[in-house]
């Protein structure tokens, strides 16, 4: 289990040779900062496959998005893609995960560390941002900010049509470049053609795959040029590297091709076995796609007056908290307290 | 060999503007010449750009700038570099205590060119180096100009732990390690300046684009500076000079 705090990653000192970090499924955390009503880049707690036991020292709003961890409220299983208002002692735990590989959760006022080189990202190998530059440990406290602006609304939820469900199977769409001239026909047909496996080496730092070998026209290694999210890097052994958030500035190894933007969300989401195929597609198409991504945002509505809880459970409390806990004792402390159930929303 | 750049995809949200496929200093004054001009002009769109040997990583967003109107911009701002100031020289000074337990590789790389410790010391620190680019690690100079008379090859079984400062030799290049890491370049010595601190804006003390110059000091020296540096009194010095094509 890694639990760290990320936004949507640190802008502008790339050049400075610090990596870019952020959420891997970003699409997922800004989902999750809009449906308590935070700005976009506000920071959220990435949790991967198991989840961490989370108690709230304060009343909040919240949100789960991304991987399905079987997360419970105080025992009871909790809406995803939605706010939800929980009462201030309410233990958050994880009964397993169904469906994808990274939750986020999302609180009203966001989580408060303080900003590194203006993101509130944890980049673990450099010990630099989110939490004390690491992963959370049991013990830990959280701050969370101080909510000036009511939230819009517990209640407020992604409509469910749009709700995604990950799988084990995964078509990636890639747009070619900028190395794909270091490659022959045939590689690059093994590319497009073949189904790779994602490896367990794979991490923050890049999706490791395993299968057939892509042919090089000459070699693997260039003179060492920028890497972005989704390059897809080619290494001697002729195996893909996927380079995801916590990746070098920098690499020295063929890219054959980039994973659109809304399919980097995608990879994020994939577990150690699952099958992963690349599919071709241009730039305009990537990019319609990325509109496409922002539009299924837009879905995130407001749910009609009579079906908002009227926030008797929200109590406006700054200096909230929230802390990771080693054991199970508070779990049965309080009852639980149910956000409304969801019924489709007026578009 | 400078070649008209090729502005190439890099996924839906970067474009790669390419000079060279080789490391070369002409190449490489293009890519930064080029990143200064968008950082001067800051077009509405692009998010951050990255200089490297012989490209430039343009971070942008397409949902407010369209990659069509992105390489006009890119492929314009090229062609008005020619007639760009050459920007001054700056050189920054880098303290470094050579050998003993700051430098444990010096003894096997005079060993390894038949020459004397103050040999190696000398030669290393008469050159200015060119920082090409940084990455691998935050803060970490890509530099140029390694005397083929001290170039050495990696340790065979890299250290664990590589302290910060520590300036060393991999083949016919040589670094400085801004943070603790593993590694596996021979270290001949060590300088007591913090090379990134994220308290500082910008958070290095060079860019690419920039020389450095190892100054060799004494174990004394070196803890005085180590003290200033701590107390955040420390500043390199900088030498700036203005160049004048030829």
């Amino acid at each position: 289990m890694l639990t760290t705090v990320q936004d949507l990653g640190r802008v502008g000192a790339q050049k400075y040779g610090v990596p870019e970090s952020g959420a891997m499924d970003g699409l997922a955390l800004r989902a999750a900062n809009r449906l308590v009503g935070n700005a976009d880049d506000a920071a959220c707690l990435e949790m991967t496959l198991l989840g961490p036991e989370l108690r709230f020292g304060a009343p909040v709003v919240l949100a789960l998005t991304g991987a399905d961890l079987g997360a419970l409220v105080n025992g009871r299983p909790v809406a995803r893609w939605q706010a939800v208002c929980v009462a201030a002692h309410t233990v958050l735990t994880c009964a397993g995960v169904r469906d994808g590989m990274r939750a986020y959760l999302a609180v009203h006022g966001g989580i408060d560390v303080t900003p590194v080189l203006g993101s509130r990202s944890t980049f673990t190998r450099s010990a630099l941002g989110g939490f004390e530059g690491r992963a959370l440990r049991a013990g830990d406290r959280i701050p969370v900010g101080a909510a000036p602006d009511p939230p819009r609304g517990p209640g407020r939820r992604l409509l469910r049509h749009a709700v995604p469900v990950y799988g084990h199977a995964h078509s990636l769409r890639v747009v070619m470049g900028p190395q794909d001239d270091a490659f022959t026909d045939e590689g690059i047909r093994t590319f497009l053609a073949e189904t790779y496996t994602l490896s367990t080496q794979s991490d923050r730092i890049g999706c490791r795959l395993s299968g057939p070998r892509i042919a090089h026209r000459t070699g693997a290694d260039i003179v060492s040029d920028g890497t972005t999210l989704g390059s897809v890097q080619v290494t001697g052994d002729g195996l893909p590297i996927v380079l995801m958030a916590d990746r070098g500035t920098t690499g020295g190894y063929t890219k054959i091709a980039t994973v659109t933007s809304v399919d980097v969300s995608r990879l994020a989401q994939a577990s150690p076995g699952d099958r992963i195929r690349f599919v071709r597609i241009g730039l305009d198409e990537a990019q319609a796609l990325l509109r496409g991504a922002h539009a299924w945002l837009d879905e995130i509505r407001q749910p009609g007056a009579e079906e908002a809880d009227p926030a008797a459970i929200y109590d406006e409390d700054s200096g909230a908290a929230l802390a990771a806990e080693g054991s199970l004792d508070l779990a049965s402390a309080l009852g639980a307290r149910r956000a409304p159930s969801s019924r489709p929303a007026r578009t | 060999m400078l070649t008209p750049p090729r502005v190439l995809p890099a996924g839906d949200r970067a474009l790669v503007v390419e000079y060279g496929a080789t490391i070369d200093a002409q190449v490489n004054a293009r890519v930064r010449g080029l990143a200064a001009t968008l950082d001067a002009t800051a077009p509405p769109g692009i998010i951050e750009t990255v200089p490297t040997y012989r490209s430039l990583m343009v971070h942008y967003d397409p949902l407010r700038l369209a990659v069509s109107d992105l390489e006009r911009i890119l492929l314009a701002a090229d062609a008005g570099l020619a007639d760009e100031a050459v920007p001054a020289r700056r050189t920054v000074e880098m303290p470094v205590v050579y050998g003993g337990e700051f430098g444990p590789d010096l003894a096997d790389v005079a060993a390894h060119h038949g020459l004397s410790e103050d040999d190696v010391v000398a030669i290393h620190a008469a050159t200015d180096y060119l920082i090409f680019m940084m990455g691998f690690m935050p803060g970490f100079p890509y530099l140029g100009g390694l005397s083929p008379r001290i170039a050495t090859p990696r340790l065979s079984t890299p250290r664990a732990v590589v302290p910060a400062g520590s300036v060393g030799i991999a083949g016919h290049q040589t670094g400085i390690y801004p943070t603790d890491s593993p590694g596996g370049w021979r270290l001949i010595g060590r300088t007591p300046v913090r090379l990134f601190d994220t308290a500082r804006t910008p958070p290095v003390l060079f860019e690419a684009g920039d020389y450095l110059r190892f100054i060799p000091v004494s174990a004394r020296e070196s803890a005085e500076i180590a003290r200033r540096v701590a107390s955040r009194a420390f500043a390199p010095v900088i030498r700036v000079e203005s160049v004048h094509p030829s």
